[in-house]
């Protein structure tokens, strides 16, 4: 426990937090501490933690992703033509397609980040735009209802029917999701690259005299944010049954906000998983918390803010300074 | 050096030259070092020393000609691999390291290199740094975040560092630069163990009194060219100083009697908790009072708050023979109060910025024009006058300060605050980072700003500094003044004792 402390100061106080959160309102709400209300939570926040995961791995390697979202919807589209293309595919194809295709596209910003030298996030702010426009001009604003069955249909892992009657249950997103948090948390925990990217993140210059490969690292964190932008693209065409191209747009930034809640520094060198999943989670605990209260959803948007601003603020914050004045004033 | 005499030289250079744009920077020089020898590389910025190190270890190439032979292997050509895997690392003064990462996979950073992916093996990782902090005989936290660490102890994780990727020479550039002195000492320690383990050590340093310290030879450079090497045995602090500048650079006590003088700045008991404790002291116009004493006596912190930039807790400043409230370093300057800060690079210069903008940066309500506006006109006359004042070397006004050797950026920083025209000058440190002969032009600079009627408060904890050129001597020690010395009656050794006790 001490070293878990110690090793991961932010995740124990986010998870502190939620604890604390969770207990107001399963006071608050007779409907908040339900198997029902608790699996639908992680239902609905599966798709944000993909994203998140793959987020996370740029700001380790101390950059920034503003396009992961429309290169979502991006893929969608371009999934939606190469089933229809080869004659329906199946789950197999899907990944196949839907990562590869976001693998390409965070190429894309590899590309022009390591090139041209622009920081990453004036490209990304680039592409999102690039993204976006050609996303519109060619699909003209059309929904696409007419997703091969294997898609649209929906995969139930897991249900159960609680004593007053309604359903809990688990769908494919969650393990999607937790393949995906399996996956990160290898590349950046367990492997020699995950290790160079934090280092590169850390102190870039330090990283290239040290023989780490720049531009090598650019292409694992942004292809590896654009492949889990596709893999979510999929999972969330596959809970709405429908692939709309404005769907996404706008999400970037609260899943951006997640990450940096869960202890992602902006410039690089830290983060985890954990942080990633439990930052996700306030967010959306504070959203379900507020609908059970019934507070405007309006609202929900400035409590964000505040926990975003809270979180960003304290998280240099050592506790023993404190309390003592002295180191205090020089922080 | 009573190594082994079978053992061939680690290192053994010679007709070592490098022309950049025509401009000899490194002009046919030879440079030996001894398996486990300690050896300094002296000379001035400029001199060509980085030139030279980065010639060895294969960022340049020299010009044809050369002979490079590296423990008793002749090299064609080196490239910085090549370097590496023979053993040689540099410790850059940055240092290079991971701050997020923690001491453990600083150290043993060599472990997780490579192009192809591997597994990490923490407990090798750990293994690994605890035997190169062994071989140091240093005991550090290994899961501790390197940046949660003080810059001496990073120091000794970088060399940590460089054992593990098996090097015998091991280069360090201004390894103490930011160092006190026990922690000096204890780096110190460690060069010498790395020595009596057949690791050799070269030294690029400023700091005169620990390159006699700790070397048995040095090799002196000046303008890229060799001026000589010699057993340190022997050498004094003034015949090296000779040798690097060129000069004879006086070692004369400045001290003049200000008894007489009209007070400046009086402060009375001044107390700031945890910082610094009944505080009295004067500033006479045309008087350099030295401030003396080891880091974190207090020295810093009392000038933030003659400099109004923390408020201290009891105590009077009366300036000029009137009361002084310091709400603000803004009251400050406004009262007269000029601080050049410790940490120039940081705190006293905007670096990107030009030259000309960098000096008028205080000043620049005075030099607007109509309307508020910045009159250019004004702004050129303000900076002309204080470059031309204070010598500082410059291209263009409009070049980035950044462009300056250090000891010309100090001059911009003085000639920033100079032009606020202030009665009392606080100098912290002004030497850190400038070579000797940049600091005997500031010492000049700073006895002419004194004749001219300003009250200077020269800080600094390289006692020498004081001891040559303040009128009186103040030791600080515990957050209170121990001393006060007039050095044409206590000798350097004394001084020395007192601080170092």
């Amino acid at each position: 426990m001490h070293s878990f402390l110690r090793a991961y100061p932010t995740e124990a106080k986010l998870l502190a937090v939620l604890v604390l959160i969770c207990i107001g309102l399963s006071i608050a709400s007779p409907d908040f501490l339900t198997l029902v209300n608790f699996t639908s939570l992680l239902n609905n926040n599966a798709v944000n933690v993909i994203w998140a995961v793959g987020l996370l791995v740029v700001l380790i390697a101390g950059g920034i992703d503003i396009s992961f979202a429309v290169a979502a919807s991006v893929v969608q589209y371009l999934c939606v033509y190469a089933f229809a293309a080869i004659g329906g595919g199946n789950w197999a194809i899907g990944f196949l397609f839907a990562g590869g295709f976001g693998l390409a596209l965070g190429l894309v910003n590899a590309f022009l980040i390591h090139q041209f030298r622009i920081v990453s996030i004036v490209v990304t702010i680039s592409t999102f735009n690039a993204f976006f426009g050609l996303l519109m001009f060619f699909s003209s604003g059309r929904f696409l209802y007419n997703l091969p069955s294997w898609w649209s249909g929906r995969v139930i892992l897991w249900e159960y029917q609680t004593a007053n009657g309604t359903w809990a249950e688990l769908i494919l997103p969650v393990l999607v999701m937790a393949v995906c948090m399996a996956a990160t948390w290898v590349l950046i925990r367990r492997t020699t690259t995950g290790r160079q990217l934090y280092a590169f993140g850390d102190n870039p210059e330090g990283a290239r005299r040290a023989g780490i490969p720049i531009g090598l690292m650019q292409a694992i964190a942004f292809g590896w944010c654009g492949m889990m932008a596709g893999i979510a693209g999929l999972m969330q065409a596959h809970i709405t049954k429908e692939v709309v191209p404005n769907a996404l747009v706008g999400r970037e930034l609260e899943v951006l906000a997640a990450v940096v809640l869960g202890g992602a520094r902006l410039g690089g060198g830290r983060g985890s998983v954990l942080g990633c999943f439990l930052g996700v989670l306030l967010v959306a605990v504070t959203q379900n918390g507020l609908n059970l209260l019934g507070v405007s959803p309006y609202a929900f948007k400035m409590v964000v803010g505040v926990i975003i601003l809270l979180a960003i603020s304290t998280s240099n914050l050592d506790p023993a300074r404190l309390f003592d004045p002295r180191k205090g004033r020089r922080a | 050096m009573p190594a082994d005499a079978v053992a061939p030289d680690a290192l053994r250079f010679s007709a070592i030259s490098k022309i950049f744009g025509g401009v000899k920077a490194v002009d046919d020089v030879s440079f030996t070092v001894g398996t486990g020898e300690v050896h300094c590389l002296a000379g001035e910025n400029g001199c060509g020393k980085s030139t030279l190190i980065k010639i060895i270890t294969g960022v340049y190439q020299p010009e044809p000609g050369a002979a490079m032979e590296i423990f008793g292997q002749a090299y064609a050509q080196i490239s910085p691999t090549q370097a590496r895997k023979a053993g040689i690392a540099v410790i850059w003064q940055d240092l290079a390291l991971f701050a997020e990462m923690t001491v453990a996979e600083n150290i043993a950073f060599e472990t997780i290199l490579g192009n192809r992916p591997r597994a990490v093996s923490y407990a090798r990782l750990r293994r690994v740094a605890a035997a190169a902090l062994a071989r140091l005989d240093v005991d550090l936290d290994l899961d501790a975040r390197l940046g949660t660490l003080p810059i001496a102890q990073r120091q000794i994780v970088a060399i940590a560092r460089a054992l593990v990727s098996d090097a015998r020479l091991i280069f360090m550039d201004e390894p103490t630069a930011s160092l006190t002195e026990s922690e000096t000492d204890a780096l110190l320690s460690v060069v010498r163990n790395l020595s009596a383990r057949g690791v050799a050590v070269v030294f690029v340093s400023h700091r005169l009194a620990e390159v006699l310290e700790i070397s048995s030879r040095v090799t002196v450079l000046r303008d890229g060219k060799l001026v000589g090497v010699f057993p340190t045995e022997g050498l004094t602090h003034s015949r090296l100083t000779e040798l690097m500048t060129g000069t004879v650079i006086s070692h004369d006590v400045m001290a003049r009697d200000t008894g007489g003088r009209p007070e400046v700045l009086r402060i009375e008991g001044l107390t700031r908790a945890g910082e610094f404790e009944d505080i009295s002291l004067t500033l006479r116009a045309g008087e350099v009072v030295g401030l003396t004493g080891l880091i974190g006596a207090g020295r810093t912190e009392l000038c933030h708050s003659l400099f109004g930039m923390t408020r201290a807790d009891r105590g009077r400043i009366t300036l000029n023979g009137q009361d002084l409230q310091l709400r603000s370093n803004r009251d400050a300057v406004a009262a007269g109060i000029a601080y050049v800060s410790e940490d120039r690079l940081a705190l006293g210069l905007i670096q990107p910025q030009s030259i000309a903008d960098n000096t008028v940066l205080s000043v620049l309500r005075q030099i607007s024009g109509a309307g508020g506006l910045l009159s250019s006109r004004k702004k050129d006359a303000t900076v002309s006058h204080w470059i031309k004042k204070l010598a500082v070397k410059i291209g263009t006004p409009a070049d980035a300060v950044s462009t300056l050797s250090g000891g010309n950026q100090q001059r911009i920083v003085l000639a920033k605050w100079l032009a606020t025209r202030p009665k009392v000058l606080l100098l912290d440190c002004p030497t850190v980072g400038v070579d000797v002969g940049a600091r005997a032009g500031i010492f000049r600079i700073v006895r002419q700003l004194a004749e001219q009627g300003l009250a200077i408060l020269l800080v600094s904890d390289e006692v020498p500094e004081v001891f040559l050129n303040a009128d009186r001597v103040l030791h600080m020690a515990g957050g209170r003044i121990a001393h006060e010395w007039d050095p044409r009656r206590t000798g350097l050794p004394e001084m020395e004792a007192a601080v170092y006790a």
